[in-house]
């Protein structure tokens, strides 16, 4: 599984990058986030809000940073739709 | 009934019997008037902020961008400045914003009136001008800044200067296929409150130092103090308000309280006005961020075009005003 936080290197996507790293812990996943700061990356996705949290490479939260609860529920949800 | 008489009743029992000043001296007037103001605002800013980041959910910037791609350039510019209120804007989103636009084929005119309106009217600025100015004040703000965005960016459609954007920049073209995960109602709900509470936090020091250098001005600096400087008769005020107001973006929030002081000392109606717009629509950290996609010859043409506009605002409501 992929899971990857994308943003413009700004202290709210740092913040966004963090706290999944924190959910993902709590989840017991294996993967490592990955942290990607190529805007153009947004871009293709078809996005213009930072950050952006993406479970195999489908936006699953967009343009805010939620609580740790918030992001292992959007997690959960993409993995299971997946 | 006065709509914020409960918060009068309170500054006044604050000031006058709890802090025990006495009623019509000058510190109990300072004193109550802060009191009053940073209630009042704080309310007005918790209910907006909430209230349009409900709506913002539902019209995300990437809405936002295929509605515009898909519009002919004339009511394009005028959906953009209108679409640009709701968008909240830092500098840090104006890359992917400009990008994103511009990749899925909005022209680049209509991008630049959403660039103008995003800032200059929001939210924010909106509850302070309406909680210190009134809501005829307030109402010409967003409408002068209106017909700013949208004639700006009109006049860069007609300059086609489309080759003074970095050449990368059309070389990729986006789908602007909507993939947005879905949000509840329960999600919208959390997410405004989250950022209704992160805007307050934000924002709270510049607003309360505004407001309580505000007062000081209100209660001990002579009325028409500044009208010598800075009155409707001055030719060069507006222009000079416009300058210095480019390098204060950040403090937007702490300026506009400020300011608000300031015209009851003599500073005219249209000055003012062209200063909060130049706070807010022009921004040097903004400029320098979008040299990464642009040359500088285009952003010292859009700041020149909106700048000027700014001026002939203010000029003009320092005729009408006074």
């Amino acid at each position: 599984m992929k899971i990857q936080v994308l943003g413009s290197g700004c202290p709210t996507c740092k913040k966004l990058f963090e706290i999944t790293k924190q959910a993902v812990k709590e989840l017991n996943i294996p993967d490592e986030v990955e942290y990607v700061t190529d805007v153009q990356q947004i871009l293709n996705m078809g996005l213009m809000s930072s950050p952006v949290l993406a479970v195999n490479g489908k936006p699953a939260l967009v343009g805010f940073v939620p609580k740790v609860e918030e992001i292992k529920k959007a997690i959960q949800k993409n993995i299971s739709q997946q | 009934m006065n709509l914020f008489y409960p918060i009068e009743a309170l500054a006044d029992w604050l000031a006058y019997t709890v802090f025990k000043l006495t009623p019509h001296s000058v510190a109990g007037e300072s004193i109550n008037f802060f009191i009053y103001d940073v209630v009042k605002i704080f309310l007005l800013l918790a209910v907006v902020i909430f209230v349009v980041s409900i709506i913002r959910s539902y019209l995300p910037p990437e809405k936002i961008r295929n509605v515009l791609a898909h519009q002919n350039k004339f009511t394009g510019n005028i959906l953009a400045g209108l679409l640009g209120i709701l968008t909240p804007f830092c500098s840090c989103s104006a890359i992917p914003l400009f990008l994103g636009f511009v990749q899925a084929g909005v022209p680049l005119g209509t991008t630049f009136s959403f660039l103008v309106a995003s800032p200059m009217i929001n939210e924010v600025a909106l509850v302070l001008l309406l909680g210190l100015f009134g809501w005829k004040i307030a109402l010409i703000y967003i409408l002068s800044g209106l017909a700013i965005a949208i004639l700006s960016g009109m006049i860069i459609d007609r300059l086609k200067i489309e080759n003074l954007v970095e050449a990368f920049v059309y070389q990729n073209k986006i789908n602007s296929s909507l993939d947005l995960p879905n949000m509840s109602q329960k999600e919208r709900i959390i997410y405004a409150k989250d950022y209704t509470l992160d805007m307050l936090k934000k924002v709270w020091p510049y607003i309360v130092i505004g407001i309580g250098v505000g007062a000081w001005i209100h209660g001990y600096v002579p009325t028409d103090f500044l009208a010598k400087y800075a009155g409707s008769g001055k030719w060069y005020g507006v222009p000079l308000a416009v300058l210095i107001g480019i390098p204060l973006y950040s403090n937007a929030a702490g300026v506009i309280p400020l300011v608000s002081a300031l015209t009851e000392k003599g500073v005219s109606m249209g000055t003012t006005l062209a200063f909060m717009m130049s706070v807010t629509a022009l921004s040097l950290p903004e400029f320098m961020i979008l040299k990464k996609v642009m040359k500088t010859k285009l952003i010292l043409i859009f700041a020149g075009i909106v700048g000027l506009g700014i001026i002939f605002t203010g000029y003009i409501f320092n005729l009408l005003l006074g």
